[in-house]
């Protein structure tokens, strides 16, 4: 089996409002058949655990806020396939797909997210601080922008120890408004670093449409030319797209070739926040994008290409199990106890400012 | 034994750390070639060059992001923020992704860095290139902070600051970059978390910080000739803090002053107040005093920033008044 970008799956889908197909940056290269069935695989695991997050908010077992992925999967997912083990990702509060492209535990992200001790930061972070180190996952930032200063500091790193290791910080088309933004993209330019900045374009900044308030029609690709840099547009629904084009930025930056700015054009299902449902978009742009679903794409893409139903299928089936099961296991964890209370402030383990 | 200045301490400082560990780099605005603006780093991009020593657009976030990314990443870096002023646009990066990502993650990440920064005033920069912001940082759980006095204690201290495995915010005092002490040969290292007791007296004592501290000994010396003897404390570190040696010390005399170049509300010294009168109510024999700029922003001109921040002689009167009552 081989599959190609595009395809006639594809050509029967109508592009959604907002993606102009004739101004998309087309990477070379094909996806190998087992790196397919992964792509299908990790987004169907997001969506079903996304799902279920939801689920359990509408039950006040995750408390606080989340921010979804739902209808953006396959930018984590081709570019958690695109990256190395060694590489660095710099996820957002939105960062659920992010941090389970690396590999990271499901039941870890699930405690988490309910505050158990089987969380993966203990239930002290929570579900906008998602890290998992020992998987390159090196932290979700709550503060639009900030990370990306951050990742160009361990691409920096990276280099000056001489590893080939690049950083992927992943934000959001608010965040092309905010300072760091501009101070990272030129620093990373300057210094020549291997970071790759991936714009998540769906449109909304929080509650407002980010054309409304931005100066340039592509917040990110717009601005990439005053760093220096190529503004790269890509399909952020096509998981195919994500994963070449990542594939092309990561190697390029490994060459030392510097920083790469990727737009990648997606949408959210819901709203912005568990609190937001979303009543600012115009209906018929909210059904053209949920028909233009990322995970349907991909699976259509596939049974054209010749994979079995069945197999799909199986697929489906088994990313279920790992969500009900990380589930049943988060619940069954006890709450983070007190004895978390007081660690790891300082690097001794404690949290002492006297004597 | 050589006689440095505070700014040729830093420098030196800097260079025993770079000298011996690989991992330890600096970067800010013009701290390479051209040696700092405050002329504090001269020598370290000769020495070791532009790979660790680099210079930067001025871009705080990016300057302190770059910092926290290599630090927890297995680099020490030292970063530069020129005057301690601009805290204020990066203040993001410090106060909520360095303090508090080694909590949040459970311990996952560390942060071995230290952010230098010109602080404090007296040189008639006016109101934003002046205030002394050790309190904005020791407020935030995470970040430790140190303010040495001394060209011996600058080597030392900022020695200990790279070593430590957590982000220390190293105040540098602008005033005092100028003076001179002498400072062992050798390297030195000090360690974070301990007060200083520069003069012992029996009626009073004194806790004073950074510039303040050769103001409070300059105090001292008018008390005594006019029969009042002074303990003289420098607290170098504020997180950590030496609650230990104050209390003692203020245990011995009865009474404590503070002297405090910050404006007056939530400084250093109203938590040094708070825990004398928690834990030492009763070695108190009159009330504790604590001797500040007024809380106005620091004017420019020369008399009216001298006005402001406390100055040998009115830490001489308030504590002869006090003690008088």
């Amino acid at each position: 089996m081989a599959v190609s970008v595009k395809n006639q799956a594809d050509a029967e889908l109508t592009a959604p409002p907002g993606l102009d197909p004739a101004s998309l940056y087309q990477p070379s290269g094909t996806v190998a058949p087992d790196v397919a069935l992964t792509l299908y695989r990790d987004q169907v695991r997001m969506r079903r655990f996304e799902k279920r997050a939801y689920d359990l908010f509408m039950q006040s077992l995750v408390k606080g806020t989340s921010h979804l992925s739902l209808g953006m999967e396959a930018i984590a997912a081709g570019f958690g396939q695109a990256m190395q083990p060694r590489d660095y990702t710099f996820a957002t509060y939105r960062g659920h797909a992010h941090t389970l492209a690396r590999g990271a535990s499901m039941t870890g992200v699930m405690g988490e997210l309910l505050g158990r001790e089987c969380g993966l930061l203990s239930g002290k972070g929570g579900s906008m601080h998602l890290t998992d180190v020992e998987r390159g996952v090196m932290g979700s930032y709550a503060i639009v922008g900030a990370h990306l200063t951050i990742a160009l500091g361990a691409a920096w790193s990276a280099v000056y120890r001489g590893e080939d290791r690049v950083a992927v910080a992943f934000f959001g088309d608010g965040a092309t408004n905010i300072g760091a933004f501009h101070e990272a993209l030129n620093l990373a330019a300057v210094w020549k670093l291997p970071v790759v900045f991936v714009c998540e374009n769906n449109f909304y900044m929080e509650y407002t449409a980010i054309d409304s308030v931005t100066a340039v029609p592509r917040p990110a690709a717009d601005r990439a030319g005053a760093y220096g840099l190529e503004g790269v547009v890509i399909n952020g629904n096509d998981a195919d797209a994500v994963y070449l084009t990542a594939r092309e930025a990561l190697e390029r930056a490994r060459q030392g070739g510097g920083p790469s700015l990727i737009e990648a054009i997606t949408y959210r299902h819901g709203g912005h926040s568990r609190a937001d449902p979303g009543k600012y978009r115009p209906k018929d742009e909210v059904e053209a994008w949920t028909a233009y679903d990322p995970v349907v794409l991909y699976r259509s893409r596939l049974v054209a290409a010749g994979v079995a139903e069945a197999e799909l299928d199986a697929i489906d089936a088994a990313a279920q199990a790992e969500v009900d099961s990380a589930t049943e296991e988060a619940k069954a964890s006890p709450p983070s106890g007190a004895e978390r209370l007081l660690t790891n402030v300082w690097a001794d383990g404690g949290s002492a400012w006297r004597n | 034994m050589a006689e440095l200045t505070y700014r040729e301490a830093v420098a030196r400082a800097i260079a025993q750390e770079m000298e011996r560990d690989e991992s330890v780099v600096l970067i800010g605005e013009d701290v390479g070639a051209a040696g700092g603006v405050f002329k504090a780093t001269v020598g370290l991009f000769d020495k070791f060059g532009p790979k660790r020593v680099r210079d930067t657009p001025i871009s705080e976030q990016a300057i302190l992001g770059a910092t926290m990314g290599a630090a927890m990443t297995g680099l020490r870096p030292i970063a530069e923020v020129m005057f301690a002023d601009f805290f204020a646009v990066c203040w993001d990066i410090v106060a909520n992704q360095i303090a508090k990502s080694r909590y949040m993650t459970d311990g996952q990440v560390s942060f071995p860095l230290v952010i230098r920064a010109g602080n404090g005033g007296g040189l008639r920069f006016g109101a934003q290139h002046s205030q002394s912001i050790e309190n904005w940082a020791m407020m935030i759980p995470g970040l430790k902070v140190v303010a040495p006095a001394t060209p011996a204690d600058v080597v030392g201290l900022l020695a200990a600051a790279v070593r430590d495995d957590d982000p220390v915010v190293f105040c540098e005092h602008k005033a005092l970059y100028a003076s001179k002490g002498e400072v062992p040969d050798g390297e030195i290292v000090d360690k974070l978390g301990t007060a200083k007791v520069l003069r012992s007296g029996s009626d009073a004592t004194i806790v004073a910080l950074a510039n303040m501290v050769p103001r409070a000994l300059a105090a001292a010396e008018q008390l005594a000739a006019n029969g009042i003897d002074a303990t003289v404390v420098d607290v170098r570190s504020l997180v950590p803090l030496d609650t230990q040696t104050i209390l003692a010390e203020v245990s011995k005399t009865g009474r404590l002053f503070t002297v405090e170049e910050n404006p007056r509300l939530c400084g250093w010294g109203a938590e040094v107040v708070s825990i004398v009168s928690e834990e030492c109510f009763d070695s108190l024999d009159g009330p504790i005093v604590r001797i500040t700029t007024p809380h106005i922003p620091l004017p420019s001109a020369d008399a009216l920033e001298d006005m402001a921040i406390p100055s040998v002689d009115r830490i001489t009167e308030v504590v002869q008044k006090a003690l008088q009552e």
